[in-house]
């Protein structure tokens, strides 16, 4: 069973706001869903090996040379706020 | 004209019996007319579909033409269309213009495919009945209150209902197959690395998979001919060469051993959608098919393998979702911390179903349990998979249902996320596995369709289409429609 303050270290984890409205529902959904996955601890995976690859082909690698063009100016134009090529956040006081 | 086929619109246009700009007109009219009570669509692209057939067109007049020139068609909104939204079905991206096309949406516009629009679907392709859509959910066709399926729900209504002729989708857990069963439409789901996925926003990485939605197996196999094959701006892209698909869906049947998982037919299955599937088989096996039962030992958990591995590969892919470089942003106050921004950011843009996804997967790959749950969920996945490849030493298909009931009612199961992920139960071991696997419609129950579902070996999809297109040549169960849709 999840506890509130476990949410509370994931959602830092995931970078994901939880309103305190929100926190019951989640905890509760997510409580169930972990105790669903739990059926994998009863399984006997002694000498199993995990399996990285749906076919188990090896990942293809690629001469290592650019390939891209410059088309920041394209891909900009869905960013929120943009100066002089930069992406800007709000200002940070640390 | 909304009846035919993608073959038989195909014939139409090189005998000049129809254009493809009548084509288009026709089809955008049905959206037009149908998708306010359908919702299967989030964006509707009629004067670039218009450009696009009347391109189609010229084409089709000077002889260079290939098969799928001038069909018009729509594609689930996951995949990138240049200068188009593209959203995820997410409010995340409501405001996202793709700045290039995905490898599916460019190789069909080469072959003169013209696109009618993107389709709605559960966010990220989170779900089973389309109902996580920030764009809200898509009504069944067969019934207005019930859900068509999901996560391409969209598309399945919208073929179903013949608004368009066919669709793109993607399979992570059942994504394709499970609506197509639910809508009464053909599904098929590809091997692993069949079709290339550049440009469809990714979910689970190792399980994501393009495919196609359609009427029926000749029409899945025509499409799949044209967007499978080698994509080096895939690095998961299978460098094998493409069949003819659309020239082997037709050939003679030969001698098909199809083994039937007994298991599938437990409890868990609806009664009267078990005897649709019973008797589907029996068709099958009127066509020379010999049925074997095989078991599959390990399935049982592939429902909980697949809740690991999903949301773990989620948290990671849905880590680019910043509202820095595109996205949502929050308004806010400055004077926070950056990690604050990326916290309201990502919990603003993002529905419930995605969030319980990301910490899901986020609390399996925290320190601590990595080892008791994504490691032990992918030793598992490799127990599923070799029992599959076991089972096809004897056998040439897996078949079974698609789904365990027919549609459901909207808002039935959003309160129980558990009973919603059961949904998949039969599907997600494809995908564990790699498979290729079609949906197809094999009765009714309840005056709603059902699908049986078929599995072949990877890269085995020519098998596949020949015997589902075979059962589609001696039944009739694809061609039921849905009333009030004429």
């Amino acid at each position: 069973m999840l506890r509130p303050e476990d949410l509370e270290r994931l959602c830092r984890l995931a970078r994901l706001e939880i309103t305190p409205a929100e926190v019951p529902d989640v905890v509760a959904k997510l409580s169930s869903i972990v105790a669903m996955v739990d059926q994998l601890q009863a399984c006997d995976t002694t000498g199993v090996t995990p399996m990285a690859h749906p076919l188990e082909r090896g990942e293809r690698l690629r001469a290592d040379v650019v390939t891209e063009s410059d088309r920041h100016e394209l891909y900009q134009r869905n960013a929120p706020l943009v100066e002089r090529d930069l992406y800007l956040v709000p200002k940070v006081i640390e | 004209m909304h009846k035919g086929t993608l073959a038989q619109l195909a014939g139409d246009l090189r005998a000049r019996r129809v254009s493809a700009t009548e084509l288009t007109r026709h089809f955008l009219g049905r959206i037009e007319r149908f998708d306010p009570k359908l919702n299967a669509f989030i964006t509707v692209t009629a004067e670039q579909a218009l450009a696009q057939a009347a391109v189609a067109d010229q084409r089709l007049a000077k002889g260079d033409a290939t098969p799928l020139t001038g069909l018009p068609i729509a594609h689930k909104d996951i995949f990138c269309t240049s200068g188009v939204k593209t959203t995820c079905g997410s409010k995340m991206l409501d405001n996202f213009v793709a700045p290039y096309d995905a490898t599916v949406v460019e190789r069909l516009a080469a072959a003169g495919v013209v696109m009618l629009g993107k389709t709605n679907m559960d966010e990220f392709a989170m779900g089973s009945s389309n109902e996580t859509s920030f764009y809200g959910p898509v009504h069944n066709p067969w019934d207005l209150a019930l859900v068509p399926g999901g996560s391409s729900g969209g598309s399945a209504a919208a073929v179903a209902a013949r608004i368009v002729p066919a669709a793109t989708g993607t399979d992570t857990g059942g994504s394709i197959r499970q609506p197509a069963a639910l809508a009464g439409i053909t599904g098929l789901k590809p091997t692993y690395g069949r079709v290339s996925r550049y440009g469809m926003i990714a979910f689970a990485s190792s399980l994501d998979q393009a495919g196609v939605l359609t009427q029926t197996a000749e029409d899945a196999a025509l499409l799949l001919e044209a967007i499978a094959g080698f994509d080096e701006r895939d690095s998961t892209s299978l460098d094998d060469s493409v069949p003819p698909y659309s020239k082997l869906v037709g050939e003679p049947w030969d001698d098909v051993t199809i083994g039937v998982p007994e298991s599938f037919f437990d409890a868990g299955l609806d009664a009267d959608n078990a005897a649709a599937v019973r008797a589907a088989l029996k068709e099958l096996t009127k066509l020379g098919a010999k049925l074997k039962p095989i078991e599959l030992k390990y399935i049982h958990l592939s429902v909980p393998a697949y809740y690991v591995v999903a949301p773990a590969e989620a948290s990671s892919n849905l880590s680019r979702f910043d509202g820095v470089r595109f996205g949502h942003r929050a308004e806010r106050a400055t004077g926070e911390d950056l990690v604050t921004f990326y916290m309201r950011n990502r919990g603003e843009g993002f529905g419930a179903e995605v969030k319980r996804r990301i910490l899901t997967g986020t609390y399996v790959l925290s320190a601590g349990y990595f080892d008791a749950y994504y490691l032990q969920a992918q030793k598992a996945r490799k127990l599923i998979s070799d029992d599959f490849a076991r089972a096809f030493r004897e056998v040439d298909l897996v078949a079974g249902p698609t789904t365990p009931s027919p549609a459901f009612g909207i808002g039935q199961k959003t309160s129980n996320p558990i009973e919603m992920y059961l949904n998949d139960i039969y599907t997600i071991g494809a995908n564990l596995a790699g498979l290729p696997a079609i949906s197809i419609p094999c009765g009714l129950v309840r005056n709603l369709p059902v699908g049986l579902q078929l599995v072949a070996p990877p890269l085995n999809e020519a098998r596949l289409l020949k015997v589902a297109h075979h059962f589609q040549r001696a039944t009739d169960w694809h061609q039921r429609k849905p009333g009030g849709y004429a």
